[in-house]
């Protein structure tokens, strides 16, 4: 049976909600989240997806992401160190295995990691609740073991989800999930368990989106970004707005499209005072600390609450 | 097998339009209009309160915001919710800033499950207009008359003093303006077919077409297309500014456009949003307003 609603979280309207404050008074947090991916030569059919849009080997496809991890990468951790912003890593964890200089290199710099799945060819769609923890489990232990760190955060795989998602990472104490895009500000959801944060990701400047399903030009993201940005930090005024820039190596680090991205960065790193250069992770724990009951109690007075909980209504 | 003999019979085939909905009358055959107001052209703002469920039935045809991905797509769901708890706002406060009245499309799902929205747009004193009952309930030739009816009656009660009716993906069956009419709409927003309310017979009695320009949709332009803000506020411009140079020779006319909350709602669009919104409340000659002041406006004209 397939359901209309999600009922993951309440109706919230924008205007009137009660002040957010990031860490030393900033309007607006900001976070980078470059997406370090494993696509695999050969992956196995999924009943509902096929990995590549043509029948494997896809060579193209595949040597442009395998570019993004040996060339594309590492261009864009020189930028990001250049104007000391740190990235949380939407991360594909089997690429532990197949490149850990690249997480060395990112524990380094003290960046974040979270779960993307084990591959970004094997998708959610089909899992039983027991493969479900088990990607859920690898990707914690595989982390843990590569760099001490504990993931709190999760964008499922190609953005391939099935109704447990949300409760299983809840359960396993995640703190904040990427896979929804409803607000600019970040949001209790309803899970069985847990205290898990809607983290805005910022979809609508994923270079994925602007570069490929947009077709839009290195200067047209450029600008996208700038204007995207202006608004959020006035907003940030009244209550403190999240944006999140959304990269992929492979796409971002293109030789024709590195030094017209920096032009946004700049622009960015330009309003420091005013803004809080952070990662997820450090989002989500400032806002449970401190706005999570708030948002609640304000979400019942002048929103809408349903009950229930994530695919099960009251 | 050929196709059968009477393909090549054409029934309609006489002087005007192969239906009875409304006559045929050329735009350099008629006379032009004045309004009483002195403006010379008038331009309504659609903007599309929808709510588009996980569970699509794509019937007859899928909605062209619906979802894209296997179920449970969170990604389609979420992105157009923004639309109705953020960006929405946006538009109503730059809506504010300017002064201006816009005609709030809104499907009888969204006035159920998100009261304080419906509020906001009521109290800022903007023209609500009835949407159907959601994204996923499409007017079509293959619902019984008892089907359609009961969508429409479904619809009216969320929105009982309605006067203005917009279909789900603009889409009818041969009986969808009968059967509004008779439910109390006496304005549509589906047919575009001039550039001035146009009176369309039913068996009611008449329903207004306000011309809702599909080449100048904000989904159409910005995601379909892919089009930059700067291009897509230029033509919105161009077409203020055509319609107010054309006065002299057509008289008055009209349009409607669409400002949709998930796609012109977004912080990235909102500089176009207030160009495009100052640039109309400050064009000489131009008066923005609701559909049902458009229509009622056309309907005080003297040729």
């Amino acid at each position: 049976m397939t359901r209309p609603d999600p009922n993951l979280y309440d109706y919230w309207p924008y205007q009137g909600r009660p002040k957010i404050e990031w860490p030393g008074g900033k309007r607006l947090a900001f976070w980078i989240a470059p997406n370090i991916e494993y696509y695999e030569f050969d992956p196995p059919p999924n009943p509902q997806r096929q990995p590549w849009p043509r029948p494997n080997p896809d060579i193209i496809g595949y040597s442009q992401r395998d570019w993004g991890n040996r060339i594309g990468h590492w261009r864009l951790m020189d930028l990001l160190d250049k104007y000391g912003m740190r990235g949380s890593i939407s991360l594909s964890i089997g690429l532990i295995d197949h490149h850990p200089e690249i997480i060395e290199a990112c524990k380094a710099r003290n960046w974040e990691f979270f779960s993307h799945g084990i591959y970004n060819t094997r998708y959610s769609y089909g899992m039983d609740e027991a493969q479900e923890r088990a990607v859920i489990e690898d990707s914690i232990k595989s982390v843990q073991d590569a760099t001490g760190d504990r993931i709190r955060g999760y964008l499922a795989p190609a953005l391939t989800h099935t109704e447990r998602t949300l409760d299983l990472i809840a359960e396993y104490d995640f703190w904040y999930s990427c896979d929804l895009f409803q607000d600019d500000q970040p949001q209790p959801l309803k899970t069985r368990t847990g205290k898990l944060v809607s983290m805005p990701y910022s979809l609508e400047v994923n270079d994925v989106i602007t570069y490929s399903v947009q077709g839009w030009s290195p200067q047209r993201y450029t600008d996208i970004l700038i204007r995207h940005f202006d608004q959020l930090l006035e907003e940030g005024e009244e209550s403190g707005t999240v944006m999140c820039i959304p990269l992929h190596a492979y796409l971002v680090s293109q030789p024709h499209r590195l030094r017209v991205f920096e032009d946004a960065l700049k622009h960015i790193a330009a309003h420091r005072d005013d803004i809080w250069i952070t990662t997820g992770a450090e989002i989500a724990e400032h806002f449970r600390e401190h706005y999570w009951d708030q948002s609640l109690a304000d979400i019942k007075v002048r929103g809408v609450t349903t009950g229930g909980t994530g695919f099960a209504p009251a | 097998m050929p196709l059968p003999d009477d393909y090549l019979t054409y029934p309609h085939r006489s002087h005007g339009m192969d239906q009875d909905l409304y006559d045929w009358d050329p735009a350099d055959r008629r006379a032009p209009v004045q309004l009483a107001s002195g403006v010379k052209a008038m331009a309504t703002i659609v903007i599309p309160l929808e709510f588009f469920p996980l569970n699509p039935p794509g019937e007859p045809f899928k909605h062209p915001g619906a979802m894209k991905t296997p179920y449970p797509d969170l990604r389609h769901f979420t992105t157009r919710d923004y639309g109705n708890r953020v960006g929405v706002y946006r538009l109503l406060r730059a809506l504010e800033t300017v002064s201006l009245k816009a005609t709030f499309a809104v499907n009888a799902e969204i006035a159920r499950r998100y009261p304080p929205l419906i509020e906001a747009v009521r109290t800022a004193g903007h023209e609500i207009a009835a949407y159907g009952v959601s994204t996923a309930h499409i007017h079509h030739a293959g619902l019984s008359g008892a089907e359609e009816l009961a969508l429409i009656e479904n619809t009216r009660k969320a929105f009982p003093n309605a006067r203005t009716w917009m279909s789900p993906a603009r889409n009818q069956s041969f009986k969808t303006l009968d059967l509004i009419r008779q439910s109390g709409f006496d304005i549509c927003l589906d047919w575009e077919m001039d550039q001035r309310p146009l009176a369309m017979g039913t068996k009611a009695g008449e329903i207004h077409a306000l011309p809702l320009m599909n080449e100048l949709g904000d989904f159409k332009l910005l995601l379909d297309r892919s089009q930059s803000e700067d291009e897509w506020a230029d033509q919105i411009l161009e077409a203020a500014r055509f319609h107010i140079d054309e006065h002299e020779q057509r008289g008055a006319q009209c349009f409607a456009f669409t400002l949709t909350p998930y796609a012109a709602g977004q912080p990235f669009r909102m500089h176009a949003v207030r160009r495009i919104l100052d640039g109309l409340a400050n064009m000489d000659g131009l008066a923005v307003a609701t559909a049902a002041e458009t229509v009622d406006a056309f309907s005080e004209t003297k040729t």
